[in-house]
């Protein structure tokens, strides 16, 4: 077996998921080759890292125009690299770019595909993968029968390799024709110094016991002090006080985090679907009868804006020590 | 402009996931089912355009008969003509191929997809469907505007937003902020049975992946209830306990 993996790179650094991302092809690949494919400008430094989390070799693409995020382009470069050198698993994150280029590399490489990814694969008898699916409540075993696999692992679910390796690079040879890329970036916004919530280790997160939009700073204090992002429940995005981007549960964004904290969260089905693959979930609510309770390691029955300042200062004096 | 809008029937987002035949099939017993909410903000979106600007909206589904009344549903709420492909919907490959095989004579400006199915989750069919067609895909879009050929939408990254431009034609999916979701009225509900729904018949195509077995999350242990006296206490026990901060 030959293992691809891409490495996709954040204005030229490796964030965790693509280091996860590394750490899970070199797994698979045993004592066979792991490469990484990175496009885009990026440091020696940075792809030593890649080195690091296991990748025997590392094909690059180090070309400023291709910095910016493009699914028709990166995905002619990673399926073009694969073909070239007759890769039979390719890997990727199941961040907002892997969920675009899986696919589509999928389509050029007639792959079978998984998305979602929640296990290293059992090739006993085939290739089985565990998956997530009903958003969360339920896991489904996929055989993947294609000559050529491509996973999408989940974040936050895979440990990080250090093997010391050395970098061994190599300029990529696959090519694109850019008169046929269509879609053009025209801005990019990224909300600076926040934590995105797909990749979050650590949430706090609120619901209507929050009694108004105002009451936040209650929430963010905490989230701040932990170094964790804020998420909230739908009715709390259908109602405006929070972004849509940060409802979490079944219609929302599904995370796994470390650590989720819900505070005045009753706890319905679909927002536990969303959330119920959390390490460690801790339940804060004035009624003790709130099904969270039910789903949770922690809980503590009061009043959110009675409990959250005491947590807080806790929190703090931790992290003073 | 001609739209095509790709939906899923799927259960109803308040189920209670169980399985059957030694957990090999999802229960479909008492269970309820509903246009995937993604794709109704697809379907929704692909009406405001067209109202806007002329043209037609087409819903597509793989699935057998027992999907109709979401593809009804979708007729009521304003779809003018639907289409049934006529198999059981195995997995994203499968059902991108069957898509592919009947746009690719029907000349579409548009095509559209939820972000994900809220049952298989895999957010695969957008992609797979326009790299079949060649065709670009924007995945996860929260806003689309066409003007004169060129759309330009505004699609969620990691950690923040992105606005790229395309030209008609091109695949996008929808994520929630796109549009809200319109509830069909007595009219649209009487319109939409008499609308046309065409069966095709499935063309031959590979299967890329087969689904084993489920099996459920294993049952979490009882909570560690904390006093709210000692509310501060969380913060030792998740240090030192549970060892997450």
């Amino acid at each position: 077996m030959s293992i691809f993996v891409f490495a996709e790179n954040s204005e030229g650094i490796f964030k965790k998921s693509a280091l996860e991302a590394v750490s899970y092809a070199s797994e698979i690949a045993g004592s066979n080759s792991c490469t990484a494919i990175s496009i885009g400008e990026v440091s020696d430094e940075q792809l030593n890292a890649l080195a690091n989390a296991g990748a025997s070799q590392v094909i690059v693409y180090n070309e400023s125009g291709l910095n910016q995020f493009n699914a028709e382009s990166y995905a002619k470069l990673i399926a073009g690299t694969v073909q070239q050198n007759g890769g039979s698993v390719l890997v990727y994150s199941n961040t907002y770019s892997g969920k675009a280029l899986a696919p589509r590399t999928a389509a050029l490489l007639k792959a079978s595909i998984a998305s979602g990814v929640i296990s290293y694969p059992d090739t006993s008898n085939g290739f089985l993968v565990k998956r997530s699916v009903y958003s969360g409540k339920a896991f489904a075993m996929v055989n993947l029968p294609g000559a050529i696999k491509v996973l999408a692992i989940t974040p936050n679910s895979f440990n990080l390799k250090s093997t010391g390796a050395t970098l061994n690079k190599v300029s990529g040879t696959a090519s694109y024709d850019s008169s046929e890329v269509k879609t053009k970036s025209i801005e990019v916004s990224k909300a600076s110094g926040k934590i995105a919530l797909t990749e979050a280790e650590l949430v706090v997160s609120g619901g209507r016991g929050m009694k108004g939009p105002e009451n936040w700073h209650l929430i963010e204090d905490l989230a701040d002090t932990l170094g964790a992002a804020t998420a909230c429940s739908k009715p709390v995005s259908d109602i405006h006080w929070r972004p849509h981007s940060e409802h979490v549960g079944q219609t929302g964004i599904t995370i796994k985090p470390n650590l989720y904290i819900a505070v005045g969260i009753s706890g319905a089905i679909q927002h536990l679907a969303g959330v119920s693959s959390s390490k460690v979930i801790v339940a804060i609510n004035k009624d003790p009868e709130a099904p969270f309770f039910k789903a949770a390691d922690y809980g503590i029955v009061g009043d959110a804006f009675e409990v959250l300042p005491k947590i807080t200062e806790a929190a703090k004096a931790l992290k003073a020590k | 402009m001609k739209v095509l809008v790709c939906i899923s029937n799927v259960p109803d987002t308040t189920t209670k996931v169980t399985f059957v035949d030694n957990n090999t099939k999802f229960n479909t017993q008492g269970v309820q089912f509903i246009i995937n909410p993604y794709d109704e903000l697809a379907l929704t979106k692909a009406l405001e355009l067209t109202e806007k600007s002329g043209g037609t909206v087409t819903v597509i589904n793989v699935g057998l008969a027992d999907s109709e009344p979401s593809i009804r549903k979708a007729l009521a709420i304003g779809a003018h003509d639907a289409v049934r492909i006529n198999a059981e919907p195995t997995d994203a490959m499968f059902v991108a191929s069957q898509i592919a095989a009947y746009a690719a004579n029907e000349n579409y400006d548009l095509i559209l997809t939820g972000r994900e199915s809220i049952d298989y989750n895999g957010g695969m069919v957008g992609g797979i469907l326009a790299g079949l067609l060649g065709m670009p895909c924007v995945n996860v879009i929260t806003s689309i505007e066409i003007d004169g050929g060129v759309a330009t939408l505004e699609r969620d990254i990691d950690g923040g937003k992105e606005k790229v431009s395309c030209p008609l034609p091109f695949v996008a999916s929808a994520q929630k902020e796109l549009t809200e979701p319109r509830i069909p009225n007595m009219r649209g509900i009487m319109a939409a049975r008499t609308k046309p729904l065409k069966v095709v018949d499935a063309i031959t195509a590979e299967t890329g992946s087969m689904t084993v077995s489920f099996e459920l999350p294993p049952a979490k242990g009882a909570c560690k209830m904390i006093p709210v006296e000692q509310a501060a206490d969380l913060i030792r026990l998740l240090h030192e306990e549970a060892k997450v901060i």
